[in-house]
């Protein structure tokens, strides 16, 4: 649950240290070699352009939608259009039911968590396998992704060792290479098994009906391949007017995530098997999703954040993700891009406190490729929080005294010099704010006379 | 040059010292220094919570306080940006006062080393090995990246690189009481990552108080100065 942020994240700092160990290693290994792939060209210029492209796309986002359908439809290839998580889910299991489909192999896609998907195939009586090898162990441990590009990066070596030992019979301390090669095993059969492919997407390009996806491991190029159908669940935010703009995405996507120039595989798809003899899906299904994101782009300042390319670059910068991972925010979307999307998609009440989980630090901000103003939207989120009393009513009521106290000078200085010494006394502690913060720090130790006395006594 | 100093509520209460210093160090600087005596809080707590009606009375208030000044200086990073960069977003039908007051505010360490263009200050912090907490508003909203290290080697100190220089060290004000636990996590980050130095330095007492706070609940025993006390023994 959202709603149990600040005490979730207690819990993973006090019983789970491995997590902030492992994690804050993974993304700070990932930022650096973020900050070498944007040196390596000149980022900033990248950047604005990539905002340009995405503010023009989602401001014309029906226009781009139609043609994004028509050129699929003329390719071959089928579109459906799911308004929610349900019709989307409803949409898959009816084309997996069609088709007699007994076994899926999925690549890594965020939204097919967003939506819920592999427990309702699984209650249709369809075999699911996550084949990204990070979704493969957390499907084996039933554990939902903590990252957005590496989702079980919250895990050690030694967690899958044992977890593999236990599950595929490799030694009790295989090496990461022995480790894969062991997936690898149970995996392509599942690829030359399955009778349904199921990825996200990571563009849309309307002018050509494609759906491109990057990746590193070469399980989503099988994915789309091998099966007789290949359905691609795609949130609608995820377009591209055109190729060019493809070609400036995928290096920038990847510099962004990876340091990379640009992924190991690239698939570009944009309809089945032309004939019955070639290679590829019989069916190409694309499933456009809308899912609360029309009512984010409808609010006043959120839509920056549909701008989104997933790539995970503001939570590899984020000291405040680093100390839980993922799993503390409460929903797929973590992180500080999971703190300004999920009040638009869940509805702010609903995703109550994340804008709050965030220093304003601001070194997401400056790690985004399509430059999401996080801090300033989060503040916005506030706000709206502020003015339907989602907030602590004691907490508001501090900040209106503070108000009160610092438009009155006089007020101010008799108010401070309690306060101040106030913070020394053990009955501190009984005050909401400085209880709080006692908890894990020392009082602060205030100076023996004020900067005001020291000013009016004559500062030599 | 004639500056109005802005103490700032937890300089004022927590770093009264340090303030004192900042003073000290302007006039030696050839700075006539004032203190408008009607100064309050920079409206700071109220804006990062989302409250802004009070955020914007706290301003107009500082507006009205700092409206004959001609320059402004802060020993607080954190402020000096709430008072340039977000009285501006804030301000509504005042913002071109907002403008106005922006364009004539700075930091401490901005200052000298922008305004002033001094980065030789003495050799009175020679021998000393400091760690910078770079505060997050100076560093990515005011982008002083590299003036106060350079300051401090401009007093002679030896600035000892820190992983975790640039990171949060999880204060964020309301953040701090709100999600205890994270804040309290951050602040280790940077503890655990500390070379082996004399001091940690840092232009921002909010940082301070929580990196200091942190540090005595775990029984560290690191001498944390604030940067105007800093370069004041560093002229000496």
């Amino acid at each position: 649950m959202i709603r149990d942020y600040a005490a979730r994240s207690r819990e993973i700092i006090r019983d789970e240290p491995g997590v902030r160990e492992a994690v804050t290693g993974a993304t700070i290994a990932f930022d650096e070699k973020r900050r070498k792939g944007y040196a390596e060209v000149d980022a900033d210029a990248w950047r604005r352009w990539a905002e340009g492209v995405k503010n023009h796309t989602l401001t014309h986002l029906d226009h781009y939608l139609t043609e994004a359908e028509a050129r699929l439809q003329a390719n071959g290839a089928q579109v459906h259009w799911a308004a929610d998580a349900a019709e989307a889910r409803e949409i898959v299991i009816g084309l997996a039911t069609r088709r007699a489909v007994a076994s899926v192999v999925k690549g890594k896609s965020m939204v097919t968590e967003e939506i819920d998907l592999n427990p309702s195939l699984e209650a249709a009586g369809i075999e699911v396998i996550e084949t990204d090898l990070g979704e493969y162990v957390l499907q084996l441990l039933e554990e939902p992704p903590s990252h957005i590009l590496g989702p079980a990066l919250h895990k050690s070596l030694r967690q899958v060792q044992d977890l593999f030992a236990e599950r595929l019979n490799t030694a009790p301390d295989g090496d990461p290479d022995t480790l894969a090669r062991a997936a690898r095993e149970v995996l392509r059969n599942a690829f030359i098994d399955a009778d349904m492919g199921i990825t996200g997407a990571n563009f849309l390009v309307a002018e050509t009906g494609t759906v491109a996806l990057i990746e590193n491991e070469g399980n989503i190029r099988l994915t789309t391949s091998l099966p007789r159908v290949h359905v691609a669940v795609v949130g609608i935010e995820k377009l591209l007017p055109r190729m060019t703009d493809l070609a400036g995405f995928l290096q920038l996507t990847a510099r962004a995530a990876t340091g990379q120039p640009i992924g190991c595989f690239v698939s570009l798809i944009q309809g089945p098997a032309a004939d019955p003899g070639d290679d590829g899906p019989e069916e190409v299904h694309v499933v456009l999703v809308d899912n609360g994101r029309t009512d984010v782009l409808a609010h006043e300042h959120a839509w920056e954040a549909l701008r989104c390319v997933r790539c995970g670059a503001c939570l590899n910068a984020c000291p405040v993700y680093r100390q839980t991972g993922g799993h503390a925010y409460g929903h797929v979307y973590s992180g500080p891009i999971g703190s300004v999307l999920d009040p638009g998609l869940l509805g702010l009440h609903e995703a109550m406190p994340l804008p709050f989980a965030s220093s304003l630090c601001g070194a997401c901000q400056d790690a985004c490729p399509v430059r999401i103003p996080i801090p300033e939207l989060l503040l916005e989120w506030r706000k709206e929080a502020q003015d339907e009393g989602l907030t602590p009513w004691k907490e508001r009521a501090a900040l209106a005294g503070l108000a009160s106290v610092a438009t009155r000078p006089g007020l101010y200085r008799l108010a401070g010099r309690i306060g101040s010494r106030l913070g020394t006394t053990g009955a501190a502690r009984a005050l909401p704010m400085l209880g709080e913060w006692a908890r894990d720090r020392a009082l602060p130790k205030p100076s023996p006379r004020t900067f005001r006395q020291l000013w009016r006594e004559g500062i030599e | 040059m004639k500056v109005a100093f802005f103490v700032t509520c937890l300089a004022d209460h927590y770093f009264a010292d340090a303030a004192a210093d900042a003073v000290r160090l302007l006039r030696h600087l050839g700075c006539e220094v004032g203190f408008p005596p009607g100064q309050t809080c920079c409206g700071q707590p109220a804006y990062n919570a989302g409250r802004t009606r009070e955020a914007l009375r706290m301003a107009e208030h500082t507006l009205d306080v700092l409206a004959a000044a001609d320059a402004v200086v802060l020993p607080s990073g954190s402020c000096a940006t709430m008072i340039k960069k977000f009285y501006p977003r804030l301000a509504g039908e005042g913002v071109a006062r907002a403008t106005a007051l922006s364009e004539r505010t700075w930091d401490l360490a901005e200052f000298i080393v922008r305004r002033l263009g001094v980065t030789r200050l003495g050799d009175g912090l020679s021998g000393r090995r400091v760690a910078v907490h770079q505060g997050c508003h100076a560093l990515r909203e005011l982008r002083l990246e590299t003036e106060p290290a350079t300051l401090l080697e401009g007093a002679g100190a030896e600035v000892v690189p820190w992983d975790a220089q640039e990171e949060c060290c999880g204060f964020g004000g309301l953040f701090s009481v709100k999600m205890t636990a994270v804040s309290a996590a951050m602040a280790d980050r940077k503890l655990e990552t500390l070379p082996d130095v004399d001091w940690v330095v840092s232009g921002d007492g909010g940082c301070v108080l929580h990196l200091d706070g942190r540090s005595r609940a775990r029984g560290d025993a690191i001498e944390f100065v604030h940067l105007a006390t800093a370069l004041w023994r560093g002229v000496n």
